[in-house]
């Protein structure tokens, strides 16, 4: 019996001790006409022949080492520097629980402080919490926090339709007993300046994307304090990677600013785990869900870090708590701790400023083919849209026979953008890829 | 021992990457967008591995030893689940490549809802939900969503057991339903003529976590999920303790509607700290077209020659997505893999060691320690941590005083209705030799207590650092690298 | 453990000090020893709001635990304690005094005689010492 350490005279001498003769005397309180069921699950079978299962099944799927990858649309692939998962795979960080005992859970408590610090400084935000699942559960709990900030009186929400759909759409799950009014997202072509027409004193949060789902980046100065005047919180979706160089959402007098910590040191891992961001204002955090450690002393005096404002959580507060979250990504925030302390200070900088030269060069270079054209108006940072003179999933097709993943099919969730792909480029891909990607266009719109 | 904060070893200049240079035109950029400065930190690759190697020497995991925490089934995690979910293949998919580009990721996702089916007795699985809380948010608006959709609009109530975790309130309270709580009987067990005067036309349901969280299975849960069903409420089950189960008796199987699983209990997946976890939830044919979307699905079946075509699809009357993409994918190719090793014959073993463990060590401590509900538990028990002979000396004091000994302490002052709680879960991966030694150690820590209450008060004596002030860290609080000024509060 | 003579109390662990029309209240010695050290205060009630008996005017906040602050008795709220936001410490050191947390406009005052006297509150309190 696998990872079972008990021998048969141990099981014998055990039994033995409680007072039984056999395991199924354990089972008394279980109703007899269900007790036992015959599963039919697989034989058991040994570490060896597993492994060489999930090898082939792995095998199976496409991956982005063994194409060259254009597809993005909120999971992204960079580069993952072999720091990270040596961090990761320390038994002690990964075999551990929630840091509930401070004494022996130092390692655990100071990486969270420290993610909570280098998420602060990245946003460009006061406080931050350990964790949410992913950036569309952490927008989900930015609207909780607005509707308890306004006691539940405004009960108006405006998501910007270029904030991610699964994010929207989660938005919508989470909140669909509460009788909110969800609005400003029917269009794509509803840009900040017309969402600010829609706020009134009955919105409680306004939400936006930076960079957008549709790739472009927008100075939310003036959205932030429309809705700032009208009493409603200013949220934020941000990619971290791209804060690496753009003005971070702090600057725009963001509420909230919330999103997907993947792209700092997380593989795609098929959609995840990875980890949701959430920094706030200092005034706010009393209202935030989730876990959050604090800096304190032992008893004589020592520095060290504990779970703080434990009141706000569903283990004290039950019913009335901010939010029912218990478990929340603490290895992946360690993972995107480790990953921005590799990269420091030049190197997210120059990550950044490579994806989004390479992504400049291969929309200019699209833009110039027959049938193709760039979509985007104004600046965006490393995705773009390509308007396509074919259905997108045929262009796609196409593009695998060169060991290309080409870009997201956009009509899927913008009827107005049918035949519109989304590209992404990270700093991954190398010109010759994107003359490869170029080339393999250009046939199609010769076809 | 203390390691100074990463910010504290950061060296103007110093530089832990290399990256290539641009290979193309450089773009002009939208200056007005773009950050003066990056406050990140500057360190060589060393001072970052060894900063944080150091940091992860101050932890206490499953694999520096024994860590008995109740109700959170800190079983050992295999290694092979860590590298079965590194295989470039599963850890390098895109999540929205083509599902024909997907068929391994996507059968692998199959059989573990077949395989979670056949464990719980359900008809349906979500692996979406990305732990327990998440699954309970999920089954709760399920059952608002199944209410609804027959028109039964006044089904706003939830019933909750005051054993319960406090997931469960405040899952309900997200979900825009109201908890009426219900307290518990003289045997630990759900009260029945309490529940049975709340039953009526406003309850949606009842959340039940059975085994409950002192151990014990519900001895009267037909009559509990009758009475509910009775009433036209749907039943909830909290999985957290499916590991007693296994094999044992399938929750659909005793009626119960809806039932998260948490693959970082049952199914070996690590708790990392804190997460992820992965709270997968499975249904009775009633409310399978109400599952969040999207879920596997057989596209077409196996040919001669050909494989089954696998895809995603979303049930009917979907509650809505929960989560991104598919969740927590690289945490269900871990159980995928336990699932798979233990097999048929695997599921029934984990739960016969588990509750062996948990009596083993309920019976070599109930002499000197309060074991309140003293019968045969499942995988879990409660014991009080406290004695009149030693009055100063409370839960928290012993468990402090357990890290000297080198383990890691039982989960304290949960359930609520124990007072001094202490709640122990072994888990079936841990050896009659390792129990021996936290049941002698427990027992000369209650000597000590009545010989010497200072020791366990001052307690841990031995570990990188002294109780802290938690007081402080609350009334004055530090919560990232510079000190935050109270005032600013204010405004 | 005091229970001033002069004041009234709720079950719930709430005094109330009457003078003329107007009130004061906050929580009772038992109550701040119960919770432990109080970190924090905030008042839910606003200015000028009118709150039933038994609706919560404040919340309060240990380490370990929080709870509500209800209305002893109804009326329109003129007055909170801010101090309390920067000194939550007061509540553990002086909770009949300089701890008080919000004073209100009665709006029915024979709703005192439901309250607990002194005595009364004490022997509540014994009682669940056990």
């Amino acid at each position: 019996m696998a990872y079972i350490p008990h021998t048969e005279s141990e099981r014998q001498e055990m039994l033995a001790e409680v007072g039984v003769k056999h395991f199924d005397e354990l089972y008394g309180a279980i109703p007899a006409d269900v007790r036992f069921p015959d599963l039919d699950l697989p034989e058991a079978a040994s570490e060896m022949e597993v492994f060489a299962e999930l090898t082939a099944l792995s095998e199976a799927n496409l991956d982005v080492i063994h194409t060259t990858n254009f597809l993005g649309a909120g999971a992204y692939h960079h580069y993952i520097p072999s720091v990270v998962d040596h961090i990761l795979r320390r038994n002690e960080f990964y075999t551990a629980y929630t840091p509930y005992q401070p004494e022996i859970s130092q390692g655990t408590l100071q990486a969270m402080f420290e993610y909570q610090s280098l998420m602060c400084q990245l946003t460009g935000m006061e406080v931050s919490n350990a964790s949410h699942y992913d950036g569309a559960t952490a927008l989900a709990e930015a609207v909780i926090l607005a509707l308890n900030q306004h006691r539940m009186k405004r009960k108006k929400v405006l998501l910007s339709a270029t904030i991610h759909p699964h994010a929207r759409e989660v938005v919508r799950t989470y909140t669909q007993g509460m009788g909110l009014e969800i609005k400003g997202d029917e269009d794509c072509n509803v840009g900040p300046d017309q969402l600010i027409d829609l706020i009134d004193e009955t919105t409680t949060l306004v939400a936006v994307q930076y960079p957008d789902f549709l790739g472009h980046i927008h100075d939310y100065t003036a959205l932030g304090a429309a809705a700032q005047a009208a009493g409603a919180l200013f949220c934020v979706v941000a990619n971290p990677f791209a804060l690496g160089m753009l003005k971070p959402p702090g600057e725009f007098g963001a509420d909230v600013v919330v999103g997907d910590g993947q792209s700092l040191g997380i593989p795609m891992s098929f959609g995840g785990p990875s980890v949701g961001i959430f920094t706030t204002k200092e005034k706010y955090v009393r209202k935030m869900a989730g876990r959050l450690v604090g800096e304190t002393v032992d008893k004589d005096g020592k520095r060290g870090f504990v779970l703080t404002l434990t009141p706000r959580e569903q283990h004290i507060r039950r019913d009335k708590a901010t939010s029912n979250i218990c478990t929340n990504q603490g290895l992946m925030a360690l993972a995107s701790a480790v990953y921005l302390s590799v990269m420091g200070k030049t190197g997210l900088r120059k990550a950044a400023e490579l994806a989004y030269h390479k992504a400049h060069y291969a929309a200019e270079r699209i833009d110039t083919l027959e049938g193709f054209s760039l979509w985007n108006e104004g600046a965006f940072f490393h995705e773009f849209v390509i308007s396509c003179p074919k259905p997108v999933s045929e262009i796609n097709a196409h593009l695998l026979e060169y060991d290309i993943l080409g870009g997201y099919d956009l009509g899927q969730d913008y009827p107005e953008l049918k035949d519109h792909m989304l590209i992404a480029v990270t700093e991954m891909i190398t010109q010759e890829e994107i003359e490869d990607l170029v080339l393999a266009l250009e046939e199609v719109g010769h076809d | 021992m203390t390691e100074p904060l990463i910010y504290e070893i950061s060296t103007p200049g110093r530089v832990g990457v290399t990256l290539p240079n641009v290979d193309v035109p450089e773009a002009g950029m939208p200056e007005n967008l773009i950050r003066d400065d990056l406050p990140l930190p500057e360190l060589a690759e060393i001072d970052v591995v060894r900063h944080f190697v150091r940091l992860s020497q101050l932890n206490y995991g499953v694999d520096t030893g024994f860590y008995p925490l109740g109700s959170c089934t800190m079983k050992y995690n295999p290694k092979v689940n860590e590298d079965a979910a590194r295989l470039t293949g599963f850890a390098f998919a895109h999540p929205l490549q083509d599902p024909e580009a997907s068929q391994g990721s996507l059968a692998l996702m199959y059989f573990l809802q077949e395989w979670l089916k056949e464990v719980g007795g359900f008809k349906g699985v979500s692996l979406q939900p990305a732990a327990g809380a998440h699954g309970e948010l999920t089954g709760i608006l399920i059952i608002r969503a199944y209410h609804l959709s027959r028109g039964d609009a006044k089904r706003t109530k939830i019933l909750i057991p005051d054993s319960a975790h406090g997931t469960n309130p405040a899952s309900t309270t997200m979900s825009g339903l109201e908890v009426i709580e219900i307290p518990s009987d003289e045997r630990g067990n759900i009260d029945l003529e309490e529940l049975k005067k709340h039953c009526g036309p406003e309850i949606a349901g009842l959340m039940l976590t059975n085994p409950n969280t002192l151990g014990l299975f519900e001895e009267q849960v037909q009559e509990v999920i009758d009475l509910i069903h009775s009433c036209g409420g749907l039943v909830y089950g909290d999985g957290a303790n499916m590991n007693a189960l296994l094999g044992v008796v399938r929750p659909g199987d005793l009626g119960i509607d809806v039932l998260h699983y948490n693959l970082h209990k049952t199914f070996s997946t690590p708790h990392g700290g804190g997460g992820p976890g992965s709270g997968p939830v499975g249904v009775l044919d009633h409310l399978v077209d109400f599952l969040p979307g999207p879920i596997v699905d057989v596209l077409e079946d196996e040919k001669e020659e050909q494989p089954p075509l696998y895809g995603l699809i979303c049930p009917e009357k979907s509650i809505g997505r929960v989560k991104s993409f598919h969740g927590h994918f690289g945490m269900m190719v871990r159980a995928y893999t336990y699932m798979r090793i233990q097999g048929k014959q695997g599921m029934r073993a984990i739960a016969d060691h588990a509750v062996l463990n948990a009596n083993y060590l309920r019976v070599r401590l109930r002499d000197v320690y309060k074991v309140p509900f003293d019968r045969i538990c499942m995988h879990e028990f409660v014991m009080e941590g406290h004695w009149p002979e030693a009055p100063d000396v409370h839960a928290l004091d012993i468990a402090k005083r357990l890290m000297d000994y080198g383990f890691h302490p039982p989960t304290n002052y949960f359930p609520l209705i124990v007072p001094e709680a202490l709640m122990i879960e072994p888990t079936e991966t841990e050896s009659k030799a390792t129990l021996d030694a936290f049941a002698e150690a427990l027992l000369k820590i209650a000597e000590e207590a009545k010989a010497e209450p200072a020791l366990l008060q001052e307690a841990p004596h031995a570990t990188p650092i002294g109780r802290l002030d938690e007081v402080r860290a609350a009334r004055q609080l530090v919560l990232c690298c510079r000190p935050l000024e109270l005032d600013s509060a204010a405004d | 453990m005091e229970f001033p003579q002069e004041l009234k109390y709720t079950e719930s662990d709430e005094w109330v000090r009457v003078e003329g029309a107007s009130a004061t209240a906050g929580i009772t010695d038992y109550a701040q020893d119960q919770l432990s050290d109080v970190v924090y205060v905030e008042a839910i009630a606003e200015l000028g709001q009118d709150l039933a008996k038994g609706e919560a005017h404040s919340t309060v906040e240990s380490v370990k635990a929080a709870a509500d602050v209800y209305m002893p008795i109804g009326g329109k709220i003129t007055e909170v304690n801010e101090a309390l936001m920067d000194a939550p410490e007061i509540v553990n050191s002086d909770p009949y005094g300089e701890a008080w947390m919000i004073k209100f406009e009665v709006a029915d005052a024979s709703e005192l005689e439901s309250l607990l006297d002194s005595a009364a509150y004490k022997k509540h309190c014994e009682e669940r010492e056990g």
